[in-house]
Order: structure tokens, then sequence, then C-alpha cells
């Protein structure tokens, strides 16, 4: 980086000017967060606070004083009585009421700067935010400013230093992160004497039920070592900002290029230690760090286990580190692997807390790691053992060092017993025939089945067991424990030594060939459900799919989320009579919808659900959110679970943006596609409207104005051609109506099985006089099938092919109509005489809107509906229509209608009929 | 008031119908009572005893066929009914339910005319005691002859044979000449019930029908097919 540096003759690293432009930009669109920070309660931290917001105040901002603890002193009350008080909400718990910060009223109220003390500070139960830190950053996140105060001793990195300290446990603490997300960290600092004696004036608030703590608290050296802590800090960060402005300028940076910290995190509660201690170690090198936790061997999520090293690679990640699970069966290795392959130059290990007796037998994890660490430095601090809970790395400490065996492996050890007794009686069969050195093998396969089926305990326990009864049973003098060769004893010896180890490979195997099919499971999850995601369509089932396959993976109960129009939102996919969405629930989905964050169940935001809502977030907004309740109530996600959940939610939200942008697109295609033929059937029907409303208003006002004057044929002319014309009108109205319904999908044609010749009668009798001197033939056979139609649509049908005839043909051409039918269909042919289609016309006549060409010369066109009504009409009735041109001129549409499934009747016998007449 | 104009009742919203209905129907000696409402066009009925009563089925407020069931509760004044194109399924409801002939909208005058006079012979018939028990008498259209007391139908001169059934039908639609029937009411009168799987039995037999009395079925000149509805056997002089 130095060469690189001098090469360029100094100039600023690209890379480098751009993160900080980032920062910047961030932090300017995110709002600032001030931390006046102090060693401990009195040095005037709250005054410094209202001091700078009053400044603020009188040059013009609008500031509000969110939160202020005055504990009753006057010049900080007078300050506050300048500034606009936010009112507090009240909150019950344990029948106390809790006057906490009104957070949805500061966001309401949309201040540039907020007040907001005691940044350490727990809400009340059932509050949105369990931490005040919280509600600060999301006010942050609305880009509102804030001020603040917090104490040294509520850092979380070394709030254990100042337990040490003092004496006196910390509870409230706030990650370090939130201290580097603020913009400034003012450091408000009093000399230790003027504090305690401020303290003696009565000036430090001091709660009386804390009194004796607090005169604890309040010691010379306590305050001056806290006072050493809190300079450290801010000069910590001092140091920090310079490296930050030196990056910028191009300074030549002396920063170390120090690599990677590995902290090993158990299920124990003092791995909480070795993680601050880590992050202490990290900080102090300007170190990246990571936790991580190798998990042997999976617990089920109701046990405590579980949570605890959650709750530890949790406060890791609070911390600033990277929480990683592996899953393997030799943690040493699993370790190493992750160190190398990370660039790590120094892991981090709990003393084992073991006895040394199992280290001999099972060997040290701790000496393993250092013995193959090689490069890697390897610091071993008080704690535990790396990865493994501390009765967790064999079976026997299930039974032994500390007593406690979970409930699901009893069944286990009664197999051991079981075993033993039948490998016993076996070999008490044997033992007239064979020998001795024979029987021990009997037991051998006993151990072995039982550490291959139930685990390590109960392997070890029938090896043992084992090993006595063949001394009880067996050898001589039999059915007493002593022993008569002294040879015998190196045979138990090797025998207890052969069962063990054989019992531990067998649960090695065992515990690996099950981490291996959790592995593939988690895997063929994920690949089967980015396939059927793939191949889905329709947000309900994109989602019934996610919520299938997030609850087959992670053991839980899911539901899906969507917006509904209003954009309230609805559970939508899912099991949602087991989820059981409580009112609280649905605040918390509709909280993470509108804020794009996780929350819920394990998390930092209204963590007292009993579920983790994640969002569906897609690039345009939040789509949606995913619910998950585990199966176990209460059971928490490990963060690695919790990262796969986000990735999940993540692909899920691709597919909905997919889907939603298909659709829309579809739609917008649809839009203009009815727009186009509005558009179209405007411009048609203006003009065929108002040829025959400009004849019927001219006639009419003929006869109104002038009627006296005409002579009586005049007249008789002028009426004809209102009715005409009206009928003309009449006809396409009907058409357009007709066409409208057809289209929408919402005409049923009512089905009656009858002669064609019913319609085409009608269709005649309507049509004849308007053929304008066309010959119209009809040739039916009588013998013809029935067909089932709707006899008013028919009668359309053959209406508007009989008139389109009429429009395109000359005057005096025939036309003629014929039917044929057979077991397959029938079909009906208007034929005509005239000048036929243009080859390319033949499949666009029935579109709609579609003019046909003026093939007679001068011919009125069409409207472009009848035909494609005929269409509709064919269509609706399971048939279909053709155009066709006629060998010898003409052009011929042919309609084919599918033949009936009902049969007609039995008609009447004919002799009885006769016999009647 | 002179009596020897015929009162007609007119129920219809719209005035330009209502307009024209009164210039067309005045200048052919009917005298007009009109009503806006089928409430108001009830109490008109009750008070001036119209001979006929034009309905239109497309009333605001009171249904059309409301207006029919309350009128025939007390009167068998023949009504007939106007009605848009495309509900054909209002002029079956409304023709079962008692109406006696139906107008489809738009319509001309002379279809008009021609449906009045049908109306008011089959009223003065049944008013003269004759109706369907009188002594039956022989039909005449064109060419087609039926004698209902012999049982006999000519077509040209020629004998035709019908069966018993095709001969009711024919028949039935003989007493209603030049009114339509609906199939509802076939399938009742021919076959005495209205089950639905014999609801294509008039259709069948109509068919076959048209076949032994039309000179040309494909365009029938006295049974007409009325779309949808149902049929009407073309009027013609009964003696």
């Amino acid at each position: 980086m130095a060469t690189n540096a001098d090469n360029n003759g100094l100039r600023p690293d690209p890379d480098a000017l751009l993160a900080l432009a980032d920062r910047e930009d961030r932090k300017r669109k995110r709002g600032r967060l001030r931390v006046f920070f102090g060693a401990a309660p009195g040095v005037g931290k709250t005054y410094a606070m209202l001091t700078e917001g009053f400044t603020q105040q009188a040059e013009g901002r609008d500031v509000l004083a969110g939160v202020v603890e005055t504990h009753g002193r006057g010049e900080t009350e007078a300050l506050l009585a300048g500034l606009e008080m936010l009112p507090r909400v009240k909150a019950e718990y344990k029948g106390h009421e809790l006057l906490e910060f009104d957070l949805d009223g500061a966001l309401a109220r949309r201040p540039a700067l907020v007040l907001v003390d005691e940044l350490a500070h727990t809400n009340a139960p059932g509050s949105r935010h369990e931490k005040r830190w919280q509600d600060v950053l999301e006010l942050l996140d609305h880009n509102i400013d804030v001020y603040t105060t917090l104490n040294v001793q509520h850092v979380e990195s070394i709030s254990d230093v100042v337990a040490q300290i003092t004496g006196i446990p910390v509870r409230e603490t706030v990650p370090d992160v939130v201290l580097e997300e603020a913009a400034e960290l003012v450091l408000v600092d009093l000399p230790p004497d003027d504090l305690l004696k401020r303290l003696r004036e009565g000036k430090v608030y001091v709660p009386r039920q804390a009194e004796a703590a607090a005169k604890n608290f309040f010691r010379t050296g306590n305050i001056t070592a806290l006072r050493e802590l809190a300079l450290r800090v801010v000069a910590d960060r001092v140091n920090t900002e310079v490296c930050v402005y030196r990056q910028g300028q191009a300074i030549e940076t002396t920063w170390p290029t120090s690599g990677k910290l590995l902290v090993c995190v158990g299920p124990s509660p003092t791995s909480a230690r070795l993680v601050r201690a880590a992050k202490r170690m990290a900080a102090s090198q300007h170190a990246q760090w990571i936790a991580a936790y190798v998990e042997a061997q999976p617990f089920s999520p109701s046990d405590p286990r579980h949570n605890r090293v959650v709750q530890n690679l949790r406060l890791a990640e609070s911390l600033g580190a990277e929480a990683v699970t592996l899953t393997g069966r030799d943690i040493t290795d699993e370790i190493l692997t992750l160190a190398r392959a990370r660039n790590v130059s120094s892991i981090v290990i709990g003393k084992p807390v073991r006895r040394k007796l199992l280290d001999v037998l099972l060997g040290s994890p701790v000496d393993e790691l250092i013995r193959k660490s090689a490069e890697i430095d390897v610091q071993v601090i008080r704690g535990d053992a790396p990865g493994r809970p501390e009765s967790g790395r064999e079976g026997t400490a299930r039974t032994g060092a500390d007593g406690r065996a979970a409930p699901p492996d009893l069944r286990g050890y009664g197999w051991s017993l079981a075993v033993v007794a039948v490998c016993s009686a076996i070999c008490s069969a044997m033992y007239p025939f064979f020998e001795l050195s024979n029987l021990i093998m009997v037991y051998l396969v006993g151990t072995m089945y039982v550490a291959s089926r139930h685990g390590q305990g109960p392997g070890i326990l029938s090896s043992a067991l084992g090993v006595l009864c063949f001394d009880m049973f067996f050898v001589p003098p039999r059915f007493s424990l002593a022993v008569s060769d002294t040879q015998y004893l190196f045979t138990f010896l090797i025998m207890f030594v052969v069962a063990l180890v054989m019992s531990r490979m067998a649960a090695h195997i065992r515990r690996q060939a099950k981490a291996a099919r959790a592995r593939e499971t988690r895997t063929l999850v994920m690949l089967s459900l980015s396939r059927e995601l793939a191949g889905a369509r329709g947000a309900e089932k994109l989602l019934r799919i996610a919520s299938r396959h997030v609850a087959e993976l992670f053991h839980c109960r899911a539901l899906a989320f969507l917006p509904d129009a209003e954009g309230r939102l609805k559970e939508h996919a899912g099991d949602m009579a087991a989820f059981n969405v409580t009112p609280k629930g649905e605040s918390v989905a509709a909280w993470v919808f509108a804020n794009g964050q996780p929350a819920g169940l394990g998390t930092s935001t209204l963590p007292t659900s009993g579920a983790l809502y994640v969002p569906l977030a897609g690039l345009t907004g939040p789509l949606g959110v995913l619910g998950l309740r585990p199966e176990t109530e209460g059971a928490l996600f490990s963060p690695e679970q919790t990262h796969m959940i986000e990735t999940l939610a993540r692909q899920v939200a691709l597919a909905l943006e997919v889907e939603r942008l298909e659709s829309e697109s579809l739609h917008a295609q649809m839009e203009a596609e009815t727009e186009r033929l509005k558009t179209s059937l405007l411009s048609s029907v203006t003009h065929d409207l108002q040829t025959p409303l400009a004849a019927i208003m001219g006639s009419a006002d003929s006869l109104a104005a002038v009627g006296e004057a005409l002579g009586r044929e005049q007249r008789r002319t002028l009426a004809v051609n209102i009715y005409d014309e009206a009928e003309r009108l009449s006809r396409l109205i009907g058409n357009l109506l007709r066409m409208t319904k057809l289209e929408s999908g919402t005409l049923k044609p009512d089905l009656q099985l009858q002669s064609i010749e019913e319609p085409l009668g009608s269709a005649l009798r309507l049509m004849e006089k308007h053929m304008g001197g066309r010959k119209l033939t009809v040739d039916i056979p009588a013998d013809l099938p029935m067909v089932e139609v709707d006899g008013v649509l028919m009668e359309q049908l053959l209406l508007n092919l009989m008139e389109n005839a009429a429009k395109y043909t000359p005057e005096g051409s025939p036309v003629s109509i014929t039917a044929r039918g057979d077991a397959g269909g029938l079909e009906i042919v208007v034929a005509d005489r005239g000048p036929g289609l243009l080859p390319e016309e033949l499949g666009k006549v029935f579109d709609l809107f579609y003019q046909g060409h003026a093939a007679g010369g001068g011919r009125k066109k069409g409207y472009g509906i009848g035909l494609a009504i005929c269409q509709a009409i064919a269509l609706v009735h399971g048939g279909a229509i053709r155009a066709e041109n006629r060998a010898g001129g003409g052009a011929a549409f042919i309609v084919t209608l599918p033949t009936p499934k009902r049969r007609p009747v039995p008609r009447e016998d004919p002799a009885k009929d006769e016999e009647a007449l | 008031m002179s009596s020897d104009k015929t009162p007609v009742l007119v129920i219809e919203d719209e005035a330009p119908i209502r307009c024209f209905l009164r210039a067309y129907l005045e200048s052919q000696d009917f005298r007009l009572i009109e009503a806006e409402s089928g409430e108001e066009g009830i109490g008109l009925a009750a008070s001036h005893q119209p001979a006929l009563i034009l309905l239109d089925l497309g009333l605001p407020g009171m249904d059309g066929l409301e207006v029919i069931r309350r009128i025939r509760q007390w009167t068998a004044t023949p009504i007939l009914v106007l009605s848009a194109r495309g509900k054909e399924q209002d002029k079956i409801d409304a023709l079962d339910a008692g109406a006696d002939d139906y107008l489809t909208k738009p319509f001309g005058v002379g279809e008009l005319s021609a449906r009045l006079r049908v109306a008011l012979r089959h009223s003065a018939l049944s008013a003269g005691g004759a109706g369907d028990s009188a002594p039956a008498p022989v039909f005449r259209c064109g060419e087609l002859t039926v004698d209902l007391a012999a049982r006999r139908v000519r077509l040209a001169g020629q004998e035709v044979h019908l069966t018993p059934i095709e001969f009711k039908l024919l028949a039935f639609l003989v007493r209603h000449a030049g009114k339509v029937v609906t199939h509802r009411q076939l399938l009742k009168e021919v076959w005495g019930s209205v089950r639905e799987d014999q609801a294509h039995y008039p259709r069948l037999y109509v068919h076959q029908l048209r076949h032994k009395i039309e000179p040309d079925p494909a365009r029938p000149r006295f049974l007409r097919t009325e779309t949808g509805i149902g049929y009407r056997l073309e009027d013609g002089e009964t003696n």
C-alpha cells in the first residue's frame, strides 16, 4: 500500500474516498447522533446536552426534548423550561406505571433534533424496542438528529471490566456499534474530587433503594478507574477519526495490517465473557473478528443450550463480529479450516474447565488446537472449552460429570442394559463349549450395536456393564467380582478400551451422517424451493410454496402477509390456523413492512412476540412479510438460520417481484389493446351512427317544418326514410350490445336441442326483404341431425352472414344456404357469387373491427363487427367458422357445429298413431 | 266519453313511446288511457275497465311481471307486453305469468295493430262463451285447413296424416292462432307436464309437423318460430 501510494505521487485511494463519501452520505441522510459521554453519573452530561440543545434552538433549529431526567436538579430544570417537551407514554408493568419515551410521538412530530437522555435505558416490557438505543436508531433512520447521554459503564465491550472494577454488575448496556454510529462523541469530564463533592452536596441523584450500592460505587478509586476508561474510549475514537481522515487525505497510514481474530463460542454462559474479551482485543488491534461455533451435535430447539449458543453468537454480532456456525465432527479441524480460509491471525479460546482425567483419556481440544495451529496464534482465556458444552464433548459427561442426562437418552441406557442381559444369556449358553476369549466377543458385538444405535453414553455403559458381567459370570471364580488370574485384568482393560474406541467411532459416524443429512436436506429444500418458485405463477401460489418450504426447513409454522389494495397487510398464504396471528403479531408484521427490517422473536425489535417476521423486500420496496413461529414455543433461530431465512425471503421477494412486473406488463398490454379497440370502435361507430342519425333528423325536421307544403307521396318517402334509417341504427346497436356481451364472457348460451331450420327460418323471414333482389336458395336435407344451439344467437349468426353477403355482392347475384351433417357434426355454408375475398383477408375477416375490403367497388364498408359476432357465437357453441373463396368465384362462410351429446327422444309409435287416427 | 271507441290502457314510462302510440291508436279508433307506473296502471285498469292493456316490462318501481300477476288476479283482459330485444327470458316469464302476447321494441305499427286485433278477437271469443269448449270451428290459413271437429288436416286439398300428438299440438296452436305460445305452455297443454328432461319435445314435434304441413319447412309460412320464446301460428280465418 505504501509503495502504491509512492508510485502514484500520493494520490488518494479512490476506493477509500468512495467509502468515505458513502459514509458521509449515509450519515447525512440518516440524521446525526451526538453522544455526551461521561465516566459516572453526576458529571453533568444532561446539563451539557440541554445547554447544547438550547444553543441549537437559539440558532433556529426545531428542538424537541424527547426524554430528559432532571432528577430534581434546579439548574437543569431551568434549562428544560425553555424547550418543547414531548409527553411521555404510560406503560403498565407488574402493577407499576412506567413513563416511557414516546417514539411514535417523536416520529409524528418530526423535529430536526431530539434530546434523548440515558441511551442505555431499558424500555418497559411490551414496548416496540427492548432498549432506548434502538428507539434512537429508528429516529436516526427517519433523518432526525439525536443528542443523548451515556456513561462509560454501559458500553457493552467494557461493561464486564467495569463490573470487575466496581463489583457491581452492569445490566443495561449499549452495543459498541451504536457508539461507532455516533457522529460526535463529546466527553463530559469532572475531576473525581469535584464529583465526590457534588455527591456530598446531594447534587447527584441517588435512588434510595440503591443507596448502599451507590455509596460503594462512588469511591475515589472507582471513579478514577472509570474516568480513565472513559478517556480511553474517547481517545480511541479520536484515533480512529484521525485514521479515517488520513485515508481520505492519502496521508500514509500507520494502520496495522492486522489479520482477523477468531473466537470460539459455546453454549456456556462464560462464553459471553470470552466474546467481550475478544471484542476488546479486536478493537485494540483494529482487527475484524469472527465468532465461531462448531455444532458437533445439534441441540434440539427445546434444549436451553440451543438458545444460549444463539444468544452468545448474537452478542458477538452486536459487538461487531461476524457470527459463523460450523457443522463438523472435529472441532479443532473445523476451527482451523475456517481460520485458514478467512486468514485469521489469532484464535481466542476459553480455558477448559474439564477434569484432567478426561483430557488424558479423550484428548484435550485446546492442546490439539495449539499443536495443530502452526502459524496462527492461539490465546487461551479464562472461559470454557471451545465450541462445546462443558458436558458435551463426549457422552461420558452426560452421565458422569454433571449427572445431567437428557431425557431422550434414557431409552438408550435401557437398551444397553437389555443388550448386556441378552449378551450374558448368549454367553451362558456358549459357556460350556467356547473359550472365555470368544465370549468377550459377544459383549463387544453388543457394545458396538448399542454405541451405533444410541450414541456414546449408552455404548460406554454397556461396555462397562459387559466387563462387569463377564467378570461376574464367566471369569473364574464365577459369580464373584474377584479375579483368580491376574492376566484377566489385562483382558478387562483391553475390552474396556476397545469398547470405548468402537463406541466413539460408531457415534462419530452416526453424528457425521446426521450432520451430512441435515446439510443435504437444507440444500435440497433450497434447491427445490428455487425450482418450484421458478415454475410457479401467481403470488398466492408462490407464497404457498415458500411457506411450505420455510416451515419444513426451519421446523416452524410459516405465514406470508401481503398488502391489500389499500396497502394494509393481510394474511395471505400459509397455515393460518396453526400460526395463530394475534393483533400484536399483526402490528409487528406491519412494522416490518413499513421499516423493511426483521422484527419479533429473537430480534431486538418487539422481541416479546412469539414469531419472527422478516420483510419480503423487492427492488422497488417491501412486497410483503414472512412470519415464522417455531414449533417449540420461544425457541430462537440461530444467526445462521436467520441469515438463511433472510436469503430465502429475498429469493421469494424476487420471485414475487418478477411476478408483479410480469402481471403489470401484461396489464399494460391489455390496457393498450383495450384502448386500441375503443379507439377503432369509436371511429367506426361515430361515422356509422352519424349517417343514419343525419338522415333521420333531416327527414323528421323537413316533415315538421314544411310537411304541409309537401305532397302526400313525398311525406310518405320521408317517413319511410326515417323508419329505414332507424332500423339500421337499431341493428347496429343490437350488434354492438351483443358483441360486448360475448366479448365480456357474460353471455351464457341457452342451448336447446332443435333443428337448424328453426333459427334459419326466423333469420330468412327477417332478412329476405333486405336481400335486394339477390336470389336466396336454401338446401337443407330433411334428415339433418338436430343440434344443440341457442336459437337467438344462431339466428343472429345466420342473419349476419346473410347481411354480409348482401353487403358485398352485386345486386341480383345468387346467395345459397346449405347444410350438411353427419355423426361428426353439422356444417352450414352461406355462399355467394360476389367478388370473393383477397387471399390475405381470409384469416382476418373475423377480427373485431376489421373493415372489409370494398371489393364491390364504391360500396359502403362494414363496421367490422358482424363477422366477429359470428365467430364469437360459433365459439360459444363449441364450433368454428371459416371463410373460403369458391371455385368459380365468390366467397363461402362455413360454420361447423358439434353434434349434441343427447340423442332425441324416441318418437311415437307410428302404428299406434295411425290406429288412433 | 264516446262509448264506440275501444279503451286501451298503456302503462309505459317513456313519453315519446306513449306519444306515438297515442297518435297511431287514436287514428285507429281506440281511446287511450295512459299510466306512467305499474301502481297507477293497476288502479286505472280497475277503474276504467280497458279492453286491452299495453304494458312495458321495463318500468321503474313496480316490476312489470308483478303488474301482470296483480291484474290477472281479477281480470282476463288481454295484456300485450312491450320489451327490449335480448330480454327473451323476461318475455317468457311475462307470457307464463298470464300475458297474452308481446312486442319487441323497436316495433312497427303494422305489427302492433296485428297483435291488437288478434288479442281483442280472442278476448271477444272467450267473453262470448265460446272459448276452448265451444264447437270446434274450421281453421283456414292459405292452403292449410284444419278441421278440429273432424280431426282432419288438409294442405292444398291434400289430406295430411298426423300422429295424435302432432294433431294435439296443431289444435292447440289453432285455438291460439295469431298469438304466441311458449315452449312451456305447449309442454303443459300437449304433454301435460313441464318436466325439465322433456323441454325439447315441442321443438322436436314442431319440426316433424312443419315437414308435414309446410311446403318449404326452412321458410315456414304457417308455423312461425318466435326465436327464444316459442311459436306462433299465422292468423287465419275461423268459422
